[in-house]
């Protein structure tokens, strides 16, 4: 691997100071497993990295009002460990569960996996369809935009120099809010999805969806918000006229590449089948959702 | 002495505890990266860019100039080697292609081929140092595709090979590096008498032998040219003698030393290393550790051959086969020797056909050179004919399994490539498999079974092993054969039998190439085989110097005495009185009755027994995405005698899950400028725990009488069947054929989509 | 560019040692501490041949740099067993077979005790999945799933 420098700051201050500083490429190091990779690669040749895994808070889960806050460096085995957010979330629980292997888990972080802006990333779609915002901290202070604002393009973000995602806030579902994520990959595990969807949706008493949020990722350059999808759930049971409706959506909304996981022909079908079958096992988990979410431990 | 009665066997045929096996799962053994060597370097190799160019000046001067590199080699450093110095004693490999392959010269002929190397004082300087190595390259046009390499004005990768096996001798050179023809009877007249005739094309892509431990050595050449390499290898013995070769040195000059090793399959049967780290080691006067990256060994090491495999088939209505055809043509990469010779001879070997042709072409293309991989180009052949075999099956609405009863290899009969076969046990596989559970389980929607057979010849060749009796009688046999999956055991397993001592009592060791003599590699399913037989007839020997020894303790004559369970005896009551003597007393008072007692053989092995295999395989498909999910598989195997059953098993798994990741998952993926994207172990899929269910085994035994207990071959035959257990499978799920590998979802999904909805299985 | 000090436990034992910043702790345990057991098969996480366990974590440790073990506790394959006494695990894997080259098993070793750290009752898919991260291309992972469950037995007593 390439020489590089190393720090690892105490504060978030530090943390900008450092990455604003460096004469050239700084990035943060939290989960290391993406970072390394393209180090290693040479695809990306860091001047200096920032291990920010020692700043209080940003490796933790605690909830705060009427969110879930989630550290930056949070790993996704104690994401997933989580009984509070595997009740509230089990979608994004899916998805964190779905990065690599059980040893990238043990490593690999919700902010890594966004700001890495691969288009194929697992935790963003069901973060994204959460409605969840992230916290950024940079040289001009700090601000807060829908996660949805992060990425622009493979391999790029909003992020200014010397700025850091340092939490994640995703409001507590309503009663009768739940979410699925599925991916599509060739083997039972370790592959980079060829599609993901994600589905979150909020049910009147009588199942009637009165609120959803589809995402599509590996289909496009960024994740993909289809609203037209929503639209085909919205006011509707999930019968198989909405099914029919929203597969085509999904597949309307798909502009996907021929690489070598998959060409776009593939992708745009399997992005209906994904939607289809998010969206059945979402509805399902709304639909035993208690009419009180803050009742600890109720099912 | 014959030991092939299992009646009699008290140890060959258990599941003792392998004698590595501490050391293995403790992290203690020590493979190829694992060695250090006082005032060790780091060496790192600079590959070609491009698929094929011209190499027009190497400045290595900054390289050098850098503080802490000790050593930059080029191709300058290496000697030529002539035609006639190509082949060294009876190695399989053309040694002037292999140092051509080891290090460019005048041309990288594929993307990844070695430049240059160097060696520095810290992996972090060496990688810099190769930055700073200046080559000037002329891009030439390249071709990657093995039909687009054998069409005339195909880019061409040598000007002086020639096309071998056509007559006239072509006075052009080509791509096409050999052409092999087998052939029996009259294959026209065969098809004419067909009542049925089936004409099919497959298509394969290179797939790797994925070994999880990267080539690895380190390399200590002293200044009067002694030398020790350490690395993993299959032969310890083949890595000495192509190091030699290559670079220039007296064998004798040189200690190979067999770390363990991580895997090889027949990747680890040829060198990459060694020769740039002797020379590296040689200029810079410091021992020298090169380490590929995983990157390095799909770029760089050989895959087997990507194929076209035609396929035709007659036969009558009734099952019988009346002519069989076939044309394979493989790639071999940068250098001639892919497998396609074994490819025609295995498919086919199968059946016992009355009209048969097959011909195979050996097609040179700018993608690394192939290296052997398990049954090197049976699978490939195989999974033409027993798909073909299938697909005549239901045409003829004969059931699969009756169908290779009618048509396949018994005793006696004559295989397409000339042999008469001897004991083998075909036959009893597909009765194995008719008495099966599996063949009767119920299949679920979307389910479906398939079933394939495949043969393999294994080798014999040449071991030697030595066998010594320790003062305190404990034993110690030395072998020649790295140990790749449990061979060490049953060494040690076969020398306890002999002597009629505990199997803890007898400790196998992998001698280096002083230690030992000439051992021919490990691979071509051969060790038990080759390797039993070698300590067998060492420690028999033993035993008649033990006799002698015994004799003169009781002062009687040496064929008075007899041996049995661990101690002689004296033979027969007039032989005298005498209390039987064990290992430890008669190897306490060597010294005074002769000296110690030892014995070494060497022998060249013949008779090895060919392998046998029939397996079923249950897939479940997801119509809607294309993915193919394994439910259940069984594997059913001619294995001789299984010295140590669970190895025999584990080779049955891993050879099976080996085919499910080439029928299903794994290809080299190249772009239009013949640049590999997927050389890592993220997108080029190899099976994971997850995608595989239990893998069911059946072990066969017909004895092999050539072998002193029985054994055949075992570890190759069972990659050969599963691409076609899983696309028989795949057909009988959902009525779609899959003719090109990988049979990856995409594939599977426009397969189902090319045709009507709701369309019947075709039966 | 100068190195870094780290001070850290590994398999029981305070550990120091000095470090380039790119240098990844795989690199670390086998270049500077002697620990060869942990194996680089791939670099990229891809693999698992190079797992340990970092704060009752499993983890591969060539995506980690040496700088970030400071302050961890860190166990290698050596301090699975308890001195001359193997784990369930590594006597399970003997028993049944379940290592043919033996490359991937210190990974496997680690990765199935890290599984068993946290549950004692796997079943054959968990199971799977945990170890999906872990390569074998000799076995076929049925005598390795076989070990793992039948040591998961050993350890809740069911068994011997």
């Amino acid at each position: 691997m390439p020489r590089v420098s190393y720090t690892a700051p105490a504060t978030v201050d530090e943390a900008v100071k450092a990455l604003a500083g460096a004469a050239g490429l700084a990035r943060v190091l939290s989960g290391g497993t993406d970072l390394l990779v393209q180090m290693k690669s040479g695809r990306v040749k860091p001047e200096v990295i920032v291990d920010t895994k020692h700043i209080p808070g940003l490796i933790g889960i605690r909830e705060e009002g009427d969110c879930f806050v989630i550290g930056a460096a949070t790993p996704g085995a104690m994401i997933s460990a989580d009984e509070r957010l595997e009740r509230a979330f089990p979608g994004i629980v899916e998805g964190v569960d779905l990065i690599g292997s059980t040893q990238i888990q043990g490593r690999a972080s919700i902010a890594g996996n966004l700001c890495n802006a691969s288009p194929a990333a697992d935790s963003v779609p069901p973060v994204i369809a959460a409605r969840a915002t992230a916290v950024i901290v940079g040289p001009n202070g700090r601000r807060e935009v829908p996660v949805e604002a992060i990425v622009t393009g493979p391999g790029r973000t909003s992020l200014a120099k010397g700025e850091l995602v340092v939490e994640f806030r995703i409001p507590k579902p309503k009663p009768r809010q739940s979410d699925a994520y599925l991916r599509f990959i060739p083997r039972t595990e370790m592959d980079i999805a060829v599609v993901g969807c994600a589905v979150n949706v909020t049910l009147d008493g009588n199942g009637v969806c009165t609120d959803a949020r589809v995402v599509l990722g590996a289909v496009a350059p960024t994740q993909l918000i289809v609203a037209g999808a929503a639209e085909a759930l919205i006011g509707r049971k999930l019968d198989d006229d909405t099914l029919a409706r929203l597969d085509s959506a999904a597949q309307a909304a798909c502009h996907p590449i021929t690489d070598k996981r998959g060409t776009i022909e593939y992708r745009t079908k399997v992005a209906g089948v994904l939607a289809r079958r998010a969206a059945a096992i979402a509805f399902e988990r709304a639909g035993v959702r208690p009419q009180s979410d803050s009742i600890p431990g109720a099912i | 002495m014959s030991y092939l009665d299992k009646a009699g066997l008290k140890i060959v045929g258990t599941r003792p505890i392998r004698p590595d096996g501490v050391d293995k799962v403790t992290g203690r053994a020590n493979f190829g990266a694992d060695m250090v060597m006082p005032g060790m370097l780091w060496g790192r190799i600079k590959r070609s860019p491009h698929a094929h160019a011209r190499i027009l000046g190497i400045n290595v001067e900054k390289a050098l100039a850098l503080p802490g590199v000790k050593a930059v080699i080029t191709r300058a450093d290496f000697p030529d080697i002539s035609r006639e110095r190509a082949q060294l004693g009876a190695s399989p490999h053309n040694l002037r292609d292999l140092s051509r392959n080891c290090m460019a010269q005048g041309k990288a002929l594929y993307e990844g081929h070695a430049v240059a190397a160097v060696a520095a004082t810290s992996p972090a300087i060496a990688e810099e140092a190769l930055d700073l190595i200046e080559v000037d390259y002329e891009v030439l046009p390249h071709v990657m595709d093995v039909e687009a390499a054998m069409a005339d004005g195909a880019p061409l990768l040598h000007d002086d090979i020639f096309t071998a096996g056509i007559e006239p001798k072509p006075t052009k050179p080509s791509n096409i590096a050999k052409v092999v023809r087998f052939a029996k009877g009259d294959v026209e007249a065969g098809f004419k008498e067909a009542d049925i005739v089936i004409e099919r094309r497959y298509t394969t892509q290179p797939v790797h032998q994925a070994y999880i431990e990267p080539h690895a050595c380190v390399v200590s050449v002293g200044a009067d040219g002694q030398t020790t390499i350490w690395s993993s290898s299959q032969g310890q013995f083949m890595v000495r003698g192509y190091t030699a070769r290559i670079c220039g040195a007296d064998i004798a000059n040189i200690r190979a030393m067999p770390a363990e090793i991580g895997g090889g399959f027949g990747g680890k049967t040829i060198i990459y290393l060694e020769p740039l780290a002797y020379m590296l080691s040689k200029k810079s006067g410091k021992p020298v550790k090169l380490v590929m990256s995983r990157e390095e060994v799909f770029r760089a090491t050989g895959p087997t051959s990507g194929a076209v495999v035609e396929v035709k088939l007659g036969a009558k209505k009734d099952g019988h086969i009346t002519a069989a055809q076939t044309t394979l043509k493989y790639q071999a990469g940068a250098f001639p020797g892919s497998p396609v010779q074994q490819g025609c001879i295995c498919a086919l070997a199968v059946y016992d056909l009355p009209n048969a042709e097959t011909v195979g072409y050996d097609v040179l293309s700018n993608r690394p050179k192939v290296a052997a991989y398990r049954a090197p180009g049976a699978p490939i052949g195989s999974f033409g004919v027993e798909s073909c075999m299938d697909e005549l099956a239901h045409a003829l609405k004969i059931d699969p399994l009756k169908l290779r009863e009618i048509n396949g290899a018994k005793d006696g009969a004559k295989a397409t490539h000339g042999v008469t076969w001897v004991n083998i046990g075909y036959q009893k596989t597909l009765e194995a498999a008719r008495a099966t559970e599996h063949l009767k389980a119920p299949l679920g929607p979307n389910q479906g079974r398939g079933i394939a057979s495949g043969y393999w010849h294994n080798a014999g060749g040449e071991s030697s092993a030595a066998v010594h009796v320790n003062e305190d009688g404990t034993v110690t046999v030395t072998e020649g054969h790295p140990d790749i999956g449990g061979s060490r055991a049953s060494m040690a397993m076969m020398v306890a039998e002999v002597f009629g001592i505990p199997f803890e009592n007898v400790r196998p060791v992998v001698g280096d190439t002083t230690s030992i003599g000439f051992s021919a590699s490990t691979g071509g399913s051969r060790v038990t085989f080759a390797g039993g037989m070698a300590v067998t007839q060492a420690a028999e020997k033993v035993i008649e110097v033990l006799k002698a020894r015994a004799a003169v303790m009781w002062d009687i004559s040496a064929d008075a005495v007899e041996w049995k369970d661990g101690k002689a005896y004296p033979a027969g009551p007039n032989a005298g009185s005498f209390e039987p003597l064990d290992l430890a007393a008669i190897a306490n008072r060597a010294a005074r009755t002769g000296g110690p007692i030892s014995a070494e053989v060497q022998i060249n092995a013949q008779g090895q027994g060919p392998g046998f295999t029939t397996h079923i395989c249950d897939v479940e498909v997801d119509r809607e995405t294309g993915h193919v999910k394994i439910l259940r598989y069984t594997a059913i195997q001619d294995v001789g005698r299984a010295i140590h059953p669970s190895y025999v098993e584990g080779q049955m798994q891993g050879g099976v899950t080996q085919g499910v990741g080439w029928a299903l998952s794994e290809e080299y993926i190249y772009d239009k400028d013949g640049r590999l994207e997927n050389p890592g172990f993220l997108d080029y899929r190899v099976p994971v725990a997850s995608d595989m269910p239990m893998i069911d085994t059946v072990l066969v035994e017909v004895p092999n009488p050539r072998h002193p207990f029985g054994a055949r071959g075992v570890g190759e035959v069972p990659i050969v069947p599963p691409m076609a257990a899983v696309a028989n499978a795949i057909f009988a799920a959902t009525g779609m054929r899959l003719r090109d590998l990988p049979m990856s979802p995409p594939k599977l999904r426009a397969a189902l989509d090319a045709v009507e909805p709701r369309r019947e299985a075709a039966e | 560019m100068s190195k870094i000090h780290v001070t850290t436990v590994i398999n029981g034992e305070p550990v120091e040692y000095l470090c380039e910043p790119q240098q990844t702790l795989l690199d670390v345990l086998r270049d500077e501490l002697g620990l060869t057991g942990s194996k680089e098969g791939c670099g990229s996480g891809d693999c698992g041949a190079c797992s340990v366990i970092v704060d009752g974590r499993l983890v591969c440790s060539c995506l980690m740099l040496g700088a970030e073990a400071a302050g961890r506790t860190v166990t290698t394959i050596e301090g699975v067993a308890n001195g001359d006494t193997l784990h369930p695990v590594q006597q399970k894997f003997l028993e049944h077979a379940a290592l043919q080259c033996g490359f991937c098993t210190p990974g496997l070793i680690v990765a199935a005790k890290a599984l068993l750290d946290e549950n004692l009752n796997p079943t054959e898919e968990e199971t799977r999945y945990w170890l999906a991260g872990n390569l074998c291309r000799c076995t076929g992972y049925d005598k390795v799933i076989r070990a793992v469950l039948d040591a998961a037995a050993v350890m809740r007593g069911e068994a011997a």
